[in-house]
């Protein structure tokens, strides 16, 4: 009987992706950038501070996308970025922000309601104090998306979870067929959108919309199924054994260790000071970290040509964080150039440091190698035809 | 390599078993092709081969397989999956990740080989399958020949001793389904590899069998020489309908062989000429004039203009991602035109309301099942009848006319695939639309089904239906189309009577054109009527 090719451990030669050249950054790289901009924002509600990180995410993202389907992803972003700004200032005007104000805008007609919806209001004077306030708000909310979103169309998602532990490998699996799943799912109501035209029906309107649902469903499970079978005949899923206890242990430490890192990021990112959070972060951490090892053991997988983590993804990564680490540490001796006055309403000045912070984000746009594909290369051969 | 023994496989909620009996040994190194109308268990059989059937499907599997020595019953597919690989009909079904090198090394990353290892056989298979200047596209920007390389390829890596392939050309235009095919035939030589493949268009696939395997479902299962079986097979190529017309023994398989004995059929046939068709004169009731039409930012249809004919039947071919679909669903309405203009029946279809337009024209799309919604084949025929504001029962009575003895309480859903495509066809020609259009009819269907399509397709255009095929079967725009037209990027190179398109292309043309060229012969029954036998 042939043997199959057995398992050997991954030897210390080269097998990730050679760091010369055009190549994609390390997806994790782009993420710990992408967050750490974010909780640079989550500090600070001074909307040119928030500004100038939307800014300079912006512009890593024009300098250093690829050109694959998701890196269009930014704008998607900015968009419902923009809706959430958009939403927030529509409930102010007419439920009122909580925020006293004197300066009145203009004042709507207000409901009259019943005793026991006291504090609650609908309609009513709408102040620029009360305005301003909710502005403030949702633009930190809407910088906190537009990171995410620079995240998502700097780095394939599905290359990121790629990059995860062997442990995590199966949650990785459903995640991305999560992720193909949409557009998959998208593409078939166009189709039977389609079809229904062809049927003389009207395509347009909520109840067409609603009952190419069943069809669609149909459809969308018919191709789970299939790339399940798919997936089993392809070794999916093939473990080695390992001892009950250790797989006890492995499980028990990885859920403590999240909740303690769950625990830690609150008490971190929120309003106190949290000394004690750093401690609790940092065993959370290694307890995750032990619990992943562990548990890797159970995965019989390797790993084709990852990406490697060079010295530009410590610099894309360490910008990233540097302007976390920055702003967390200025708000804290200037908390008021972070949150300018509402009430009464002031012109918010940009701070000069802090500003100095941020732009120390613009680094990957000059250290992240270039992706390939976005200088054509002479090889790369004609599209033949077109996509269906 | 692959053995069964008495191998039968019933299905929970099946009356009859699937397959039965099943006696099977392909050796090592074989191509063995499964052969058979619809329905007689062929992908089951497959399924069988990596343990899909019984682990995956569910039902009962008595008798035993045996894989490389390893039974089915003992070793789930994820187990069996360093031994055989397996592709089944839409690639795109098949991939898992989004771009060519990790679907190739998906399989081995699951079977833990070494990196080292792994790297070098992407490398081998981009070389093997010419797919190296592809290796950083994502999947779903390629056409439909790559992708079923890829799929291929991404279980070559893992080096597995046996190949099973559903249907691996079907959707595929004739070019691409050369590539595959020169790809499988360099496997089975140069790697020793058993391949086990099921294909309805035998006409591309049947000279590089070592065995055939005949699946009948009235008789036992049948494996031996591909040469004799086709000589009793209910299903056979057109040059194998010929070799039998000329009463040739053995039956010649490759357009080849069948040259090398044809000259004395030549001599028999020179003088005469096949019936010709009289090209159809009517006024157009649908044309477009230089239509242009952008999906994305590339161009899909390039000054495109067409003409369909009342009583005329138009084939429109070329090869995967030329503008095929696009140009129907711009007919039909599903697309806006960027710059000139489509005109059916008066409307301009992307502007007329649905309810109008379905009596102009009717499009049955690539998957039939998407025109089909309701949870029987009589709910779905009354539907069609409010739809399209016609008497009740109009619907059924096609499909009593096209389909006949169907039950009315089945789910569209379990009906084979061609009868769900002359549901479809009954239910869009329910408003009786002036132009018909359909989109890779044939995709799937055995010969029988092929056969009754022709017939339904020529009452329809005597009628006076103006109808138009996409299609990559050249066998059946040679039989079926008065005309034929050639779509490439987007752009129509060639526009004529069937009959000079085909014949004038390497490509195009259908088999019996190759073995009797330069006599203008097309198909087995013009050969058969001149040689006075019945069709």
């Amino acid at each position: 009987m042939p043997t199959p090719v057995r398992t050997r451990r991954p030897r210390p030669v080269r097998s990730t992706r050679s760091p010369i050249g055009p190549r994609h950054l390390h997806p994790g790289a782009w993420w710990l950038w992408a967050i750490g901009l974010g909780a640079g924002a989550s500090r600070t509600t001074n909307p040119l501070l928030l500004l100038l990180i939307v800014a300079v995410s912006g512009y890593v993202v024009a300098a250093r996308r690829s050109t694959e389907p998701w890196a269009r992803s930014y704008t998607a972003f900015l968009k419902l970025a923009l809706a959430v700004l958009g939403i927030r200032l529509v409930f102010t005007v007419f439920l009122g922000s909580g925020v006293g104000g004197t300066q009145v805008l203009f004042t709507l007609p207000q409901l009259p309601l019943p005793d026991w919806a006291q504090g609650v209001r609908i309609g009513g004077a709408v102040t620029l104090e009360g305005l301003l306030y909710s502005l403030y708000q949702s633009l930190r909310l809407a910088t906190l998306l537009i990171c995410v979103g620079a995240a998502n169309a700097l780095a394939n998602p599905a290359r990121l979870l790629r990059a995860l532990p062997g442990a995590l490998y199966e949650a990785g699996v459903a995640a991305v067929v999560a992720l193909t799943f949409t557009p998959n799912l998208v593409a078939d109501v166009q189709r039977i959108r389609a079809a229904r035209r062809l049927r003389g029906r009207s395509d347009k309107g909520l109840r067409s919309l609603l009952s190419v649902g069943l069809p669609v469903l149909e459809s969308a499970l018919e191709r789970s199924v299939a790339l399940a079978a798919t997936m089993d005949s392809r070794g999916f899923g093939r473990t080695a054994a390992v001892p009950r206890r250790l797989a006890r242990s492995i499980a028990a430490l990885t859920l403590l260790g999240l909740l303690a890192v769950c625990v830690a990021c609150y008490g971190l990112l929120g309003e106190g000071t949290g000394l004690w959070a750093l401690p609790v972060l940092l065993a959370g951490l290694a307890a995750v970290s032990a619990g992943l090892l562990l548990g890797g053991r159970r995965s019989v997988r390797t790993r084709y040509r990852p990406d490697p983590w060079a010295w530009r993804e410590w610099l894309v990564a360490g910008s990233g964080l540097a302007v976390a680490a920055l702003l967390i540490w200025l708000s804290g001796r200037d908390p008021g150039a972070f949150n300018p006055a509402v009430v009464p309403p002031a012109v918010p000045e940009l701070p000069l440091l802090p500003a100095l912070a941020v732009l120390l984000g613009l680094l990957p746009a000059f250290v992240a190698p270039a992706p390939p594909g976005t200088t054509p290369s002479p090889s790369a051969p004609p599209r033949s035809g077109a996509p269906k | 390599m692959i053995v069964f023994e008495q191998v039968s496989v019933q299905y929970h909620d099946a009356a009859a078993p699937v397959l039965g009996g099943i006696d099977l040994t392909v050796p090592e190194g074989e191509l063995c092709l499964v052969v058979g109308p619809s329905g007689v268990g062929k992908s089951t059989l497959l399924g069988a081969v990596n343990g899909l059937v019984p682990h995956f499907t569910g039902g009962v599997l008595h008798g035993r397989v045996t894989v490389g020595g390893r039974d089915t019953r003992a070793h789930r597919p994820r187990e069996l999956a360093d031994l055989v690989g397996t592709v089944g009909q839409d690639p795109v079904a098949h991939f898992v990740t989004d771009n060519v090198e990790d679907e190739l090394a998906y399989g081995m990353e699951s079977l833990g080989i070494a990196p080292e290892v792994m790297r070098r056989r992407v490398e081998d298979t981009l070389d093997l399958l010419g797919l190296a200047e592809l290796r950083d596209r994502a999947l779903s920007t390629l056409s439909g020949g790559q992708q079923q390389r890829v799929a291929i390829g991404s279980v070559l890596t893992s080096h597995p001793k046996v190949l099973v392939l559903d249907e691996p050309t079907s959707a595929l235009d004739p070019g691409a389904a050369e590539e595959v095919l020169a790809v499988l035939q360099r496997l089975v030589h140069d790697l020793g590899t058993t391949v086990l493949m099921t294909e309805h268009r035998l006409e591309r696939v049947v000279q590089y069998a070592d065995q055939v395997l005949l699946l009948t479902p009235d008789a036992p299962a049948r494996l031996g020489d591909p040469a004799e079986l086709m000589a009793v097979s209910p299903v056979h190529p057109p040059v194998v309908g010929l070799g039998r017309a000329a009463g040739w023994s053995p039956l010649p398989l490759s357009v080849r062989d069948a040259r090398r004995r044809a000259a004395p059929l030549r001599a028999a046939l020179d003088g005469r000429t096949p019936p010709v068709v009289p090209p159809v004169t009517t006024e157009p009731v649908a044309d477009t004039t230089r239509l242009t039409l952008r999906r994305g930012p590339n161009p899909v249809l390039r000054g495109v203009e067409l003409a369909l004919r009342p009583g005329e039947i138009t084939a429109l071919m070329g090869r995967n991602g030329a503008g095929k679909s696009t140009l129907l669903g711009a007919l039909a309405g599903l697309h806006t035109p960027d710059s000139g203009t489509v005109r059916v029946a008066g409307l301009t279809p992307h502007r007329a309301r649905p309810k109008e337009l379905i009596r102009q024209v009717g499009l049955v799309p690539q998957e039939p099942r998407d025109l089909l919604y309701a949870e029987t084949v009589a709910a779905e025929c009354a539907g069609a009848d409010h739809d399209s504001g016609s008497a009740p029962g109009s619907c059924r009575a096609l499909v009593a006319r096209l389909l006949p003895g169907i039950d009315d309480a089945l789910h569209p859903r379990d009906l084979s695939e061609g009868q769900r495509l002359t549901l479809a066809l009954a239910v869009v020609l329910t408003a009786r639309p002036a132009v018909i259009l359909l989109d890779e009819p044939t995709r799937g269907l055995d010969y029988a089904a092929k056969a009754r399509l022709v017939t339904v397709l020529r009452e329809l255009a005597a009628e006076g239906h103006a109808v138009l095929l996409a299609t990559h079967d050249v066998e059946l725009a040679a039989e079926l189309a008065h005309r034929t037209v050639i779509l490439a990027e987007g752009e129509i190179v060639a526009d004529g009577p069937s009959a000079e398109v085909v014949v004038s292309s390497p490509v195009f043309a259908p088999q019996v054109a190759k073995v009797l060229a330069p006599l203008p012969w097309l198909t087995v029954s013009q050969v058969r009527n001149a040689l006075g036998q019945p069709a």
